[in-house]
């Protein structure tokens, strides 16, 4: 769960060329991953060279599915090491993806201390702004 | 590749021969200085540096004039010719700089032997300066801020927007997916800060320094984000420490025994960040640390069971605990069990660790209270000393771009 | 015995992305660009490189390169503020036995990207974020001097009276450095020679440093791949043999705004590199054969010239007036893919000339190359490096 004190931003990504797809797939409610086309292997964060065959243009932006378990996460129950945009507590959790990448994000609708290591969870959207959306993750099939 | 990586195979005949190595065994540290270590220093960085490199040339027996060599982390407050112009040096013939925080913290001591040895600069000095108990009360910014989330950092913009903009968070997310894999406890953990706060009773620069804790006291704390507790988390401290490193030949004839870097290592290894090392295979544990420790066995030509003494960086229990495991001297997972009762890592255990207190409990110089700590030890002149220390070894900080050093007299 | 590195490391590869003034792509892109480019050219694996180094507001951080390149672990990283000192880390990386073969990369996108450096000390100290170090620049910012051409016109000034010369005598280094830009196919910001007239007819920025004494911004990814001399045998290029590299500072030092030293019409850091330079690799400035020059700041090179010993103190303007000794086939060729009225303000792009020279391919080829030099960070510490031909 997560709620905002007000008067204090929220930090907005960095948005460039080589995550442009990430974020503009984001604003429309979708979560894509890099691939590379000729090794099939997806990479996050998404980068400018596939590691492997070099290739600067082999990158495609692939939909995930969305599902993911709960690798590892963090509460933050104390204002030590929080952002102070937000309101205590709130979790922060690692998501592995079916896809195999991990990504970090804030929950919706668990409580922190529901929150554990194999948890079933899929992605949700929230618009904060206009021009600013944020996914988090909610119980699968809530 | 990623699955080739979780064999973690260490490819010997890819590196450096050990003979080419011009590190080894030919640099020494040969002076040290600390100003004193407290929560308010009430001093500019650049004044504490200026006190702590005098002190390191009076303990070598140099002057200050003669350093011509500055080696320093990424971070600092202030530029090379400024503190050049402050200490009066005639030139500088060296000078670089070490990303990653603390994990650079015996990076910067490889480079600065890798200047000396090839004759670039006859002495460089290493230094680190803060004033990060105080700095922050001052709303110095706690290291994150929107400007900061810029065209060199995108990858913040995975974690930042969700409120997890500090290093103890992100660390706290590995440190859990530890403990999971491996079943090591709150109890087992406990272990690390006690036995290094006991050790800070013997030494007065330590910040705690009369404030003993026991495990009882340890179990009790507060958690400061889950997983972490009050005492697993490092001393923000206010201080600076300098060293200085010149060749072995130049070192003997000086004041002091000199501590012989006998390797010293860096490393980086594939999908590393600033603790947010998610997207690695395995993250319960420290390939970074494991990738040094393996280079600086093999330079050195010595093991685990080598080693008398160890300054490990311990920004918070768990970095250190795990690296007991990835430097060889337990088990993978084993390192809960191993320091349960804190009799393995006191000194006259098996491998005795951060005898000041480390940096949960002496202060939290990012690492050059453990170089110099290690140095004491080589000297002898150590406030909790490991008997005929020998051989120590001291890393550099876990979940960033890493490095160590061994050191022997 | 004390060792030297003279001889013992080698430019095997170099790697460079067009220049331009808007390359339209990340930096992190363009880096791993020129990487790619220099391990072709060193006919070497990516996976082969175990060392990256760079300047400190340069390019993306060496972990972010890593994931790129493929790179599994980095045996040796390190950066630096000034110039392109990073060389003596490149060379210290091999020649210590650390790594086998080290990069250094220099990405910086100063035309399309956002403004750098000083505008830093601008955010600060709207966040009230005083950063101890740039708060000297409350000496001259009250009072108008608030950039480096301001703060470079005082040592020229000084210069100028010092040494009784003028823009009239080292205008002639632009001049002969747009003949030079004229003919490399690359050149991004000047394809027509100049005249003197040219030159001092030109617009002021402050006087007496016009807008041809300052290097233009641009978007630039260089990278070089240094290794020991005896793996370079077995590359696909013949070696660019590093003889020496060095840095230097002196006393009462600040990046161009060195006004409490005596005599600001010199470059003391320079002098002391340059000692070290020529003691390393054994050599004496008669024997360099071309000179590719830190030319952010026109006057800054006949005062270099001077410190590097090519001509006496105060001589070095003298030296530029005519051309004819600066020319290809002149005493000294300086700067001959046309420095940074071609490329643009690139601390590496020097490196990358000299290395051209070595190797018989720079667009203005001076005969018998053996020796060259290059230096970069005049006004501050200063850098060089001497290649010869193996």
């Amino acid at each position: 769960m997560v709620e905002y004190n007000k008067g204090i931003p929220i930090m907005r990504p960095f948005i460039d060329q080589d995550n442009q797809g990430y974020w503009d797939a984001v604003k429309q409610h979708k979560l894509v991953f890099q691939r590379c086309k000729t090794c099939k292997t997806f990479y996050q964060p998404p980068r400018p060279m596939c590691p492997s065959c070099h290739s600067q243009e082999s990158m495609e932006w692939v939909p995930s599915s969305g599902k993911g378990i709960v690798y590892s996460f963090v509460n933050f129950t104390t204002d030590r090491m929080a952002y102070p945009a937000f309101k205590l507590p709130y979790s922060v959790v690692l998501v592995e993806m079916e896809e195999g990448v991990r990504i970090t994000a804030n929950t919706a609708e668990i409580p922190a201390e529901e929150v554990y290591i194999g948890m079933p969870v899929e992605v949700t959207f929230e618009d904060l702004a206009p021009d600013f959306t944020l996914y988090r993750f909610k119980k699968r099939g809530a | 590749m990623l699955t080739e990586y979780m064999a973690r195979k260490y490819q010997k005949d890819k590196k450096p021969p050990v003979d080419a190595n011009r590190i080894k065994d030919r640099a020494a540290i040969m002076g040290i200085g600390q100003t004193k270590y407290s929560r308010f220093s009430d001093r500019d960085e650049l004044d504490m540096a200026c006190e702590a490199i005098k002190a390191a040339a009076d303990d070598a027996g140099i002057r200050v004039e003669d350093i011509d060599g500055i080696e320093a982390f990424t971070i600092d407050r202030f530029a090379m010719p400024m503190l050049a112009n402050c200490l009066g040096l005639r030139n500088v013939r060296y000078s670089s700089e070490v990303t990653g925080g603390g994990g650079a913290a015996c990076g910067v001591t490889m480079h600065a032997a890798a200047a000396v040895v090839t004759g670039m600069a006859d002495y460089v000095v290493v230094f680190r300066s803060l004033n990060e108990a105080s700095g922050q009360r001052y709303g110095r910014g706690d290291g994150y801020a929107q400007y900061m989330l810029n065209a060199v950092t995108p990858h913040y913009g995975y974690h930042w927007p969700f409120g997890f903009v500090t290093p103890l968070g992100w660390a706290g997310v590995w440190g859990k997916r530890w403990m999971y894999e491996f079943g090591i406890t709150r109890e087992q953990i406990g272990w690390w800060p006690v036995v290094l706060r006991e050790n800070a009773q013997k030494n007065p620069n330590a910040i705690y320094y009369g404030r003993p804790i026991t495990h009882k006291d340890y179990m009790e704390s507060p958690m400061i984000v889950d997983p972490l507790k009050l005492h697993d988390c490092c001393v923000d401290t206010d201080g600076a420490v300098a060293y200085i490193v010149t060749t072995v030949e130049r070192a003997k004839e000086l004041k002091q025994r000199p501590a012989i870097i006998m390797a010293a290592a860096q490393s980086a290894p594939i999908e590393q960040e600033i603790q947010t090392i998610y997207n690695r295979p395995s993250i319960s544990g420290l390939v970074e640390t494991w990738y040094m420790g393996q280079e600086l066995y093999r330079i050195a030509g010595v093991g685990p069971e080598d080693i008398d003494v160890g300054e490990f960086y311990d920004p918070y229990s768990i970095g250190g605990i795990l690296q007991l495991e990835e430097l060889g001297f337990c088990g993978r997972g084993q390192s809960g069990k191993f320091i349960e009762g804190g009799d393995n890592i006191r000194v006259g255990g098996k491998i005795p660790v951060n005898t000041s207190g480390g940096l949960l409990s002496e202060a939290y110089i990012h690492g050059y209270n453990l170089v110099i700590e290690g140095v004491r030890q080589i000297r002898g002149t150590s406030t909790n000393q490991v008997p005929n220390a020998e051989i120590c070894m001291v890393t550099g900080g876990p979940g960033v771009p890493s490095s160590g050093i061994i050191l022997r007299r | 015995m004390i060792e030297n590195i003279r001889d013992k490391t080698a430019i095997v590869g170099i790697g460079v992305v067009d220049f331009s003034t808007n390359m339209g792509r990340t930096e992190w892109y363009t880096a791993s660009q020129s990487i790619k480019l220099a391990a072709e050219d060193a006919g070497l694996k990516l996976e082969e490189i175990d060392a990256l180094v760079k300047n400190k507001d340069d390019g993306p951080d060496p972990s972010y390169m890593q994931k790129g390149l493929g790179i599994d672990n980095l045996l040796y990283h390190s950066e630096t503020k000034y110039g392109a000192s990073a060389m003596l880390d490149a060379v210290l990386a091999v020649a210590s036995g650390a790594a086998n073969y080290a990069v250094y990369y220099q990405t910086a996108h100063r035309a399309s990207g956002p403004p750098k450096s000083l505008s830093e000390y601008r955010v600060a100290r709207e966040l009230k974020d005083d950063m101890l170090d740039l708060v000297r620049y409350d000496f001259y910012s009250p009072f108008g001097l608030i950039d480096p051409p301001g703060f470079v016109a005082m040592n020229a000034r000084r210069y100028m009276y010092a040494y009784r010369t003028s823009p009239q005598e080292w205008g002639w280094v632009p001049v002969v450095l747009s003949e030079n830009a004229a003919r490399n196919r690359k050149s991004v910001f000047c394809k027509k020679p100049v005249t003197l007239n040219d030159y001092l007819i030109s617009k002021m920025v402050v006087d007496p440093i016009r807008q041809m004494d300052c290097a233009p911004k641009v978007d630039g990814a260089v990278a070089i791949i240094v290794t020991t001399a005896e793996r370079a045998k077995k590359l696909k290029q013949k070696p660019a043999i590093i003889s020496s590299v060095a840095m230097g500072a002196a006393p009462e030092g600040q990046m161009h705004t060195s006004y409490g030293r005596k005599n600001i019409a010199e470059l003391p850091e320079m002098a002391n590199m340059a000692k070290e330079l020529f003691r390393v690799a054994g050599v004496k400035p008669k024997h360099i054969k071309a000179a590719i020059l830190d030319d952010a700041f026109i006057p800054y090179v006949p005062m270099q010239l001077e410190a590097l010993g090519f001509c006496k103190k105060g001589e070095g303007a003298a030296f530029c007036a005519g051309g004819d000794r600066i020319r290809v086939g002149g005493d000294l060729p300086l700067n001959t893919s046309g420095g940074a009225m071609a490329e643009g303000k690139f601390d590496t792009a020097r490196i990358i000339e000299a290395v051209r020279q070595i190797r018989g391919t720079s667009p203005n080829q001076v005969k018998n190359a053996d020796f060259v030099l290059a230096t970069s960070g005049a006004g501050g510490p200063a850098d060089g490096l001497i290649l010869r031909r193996s």
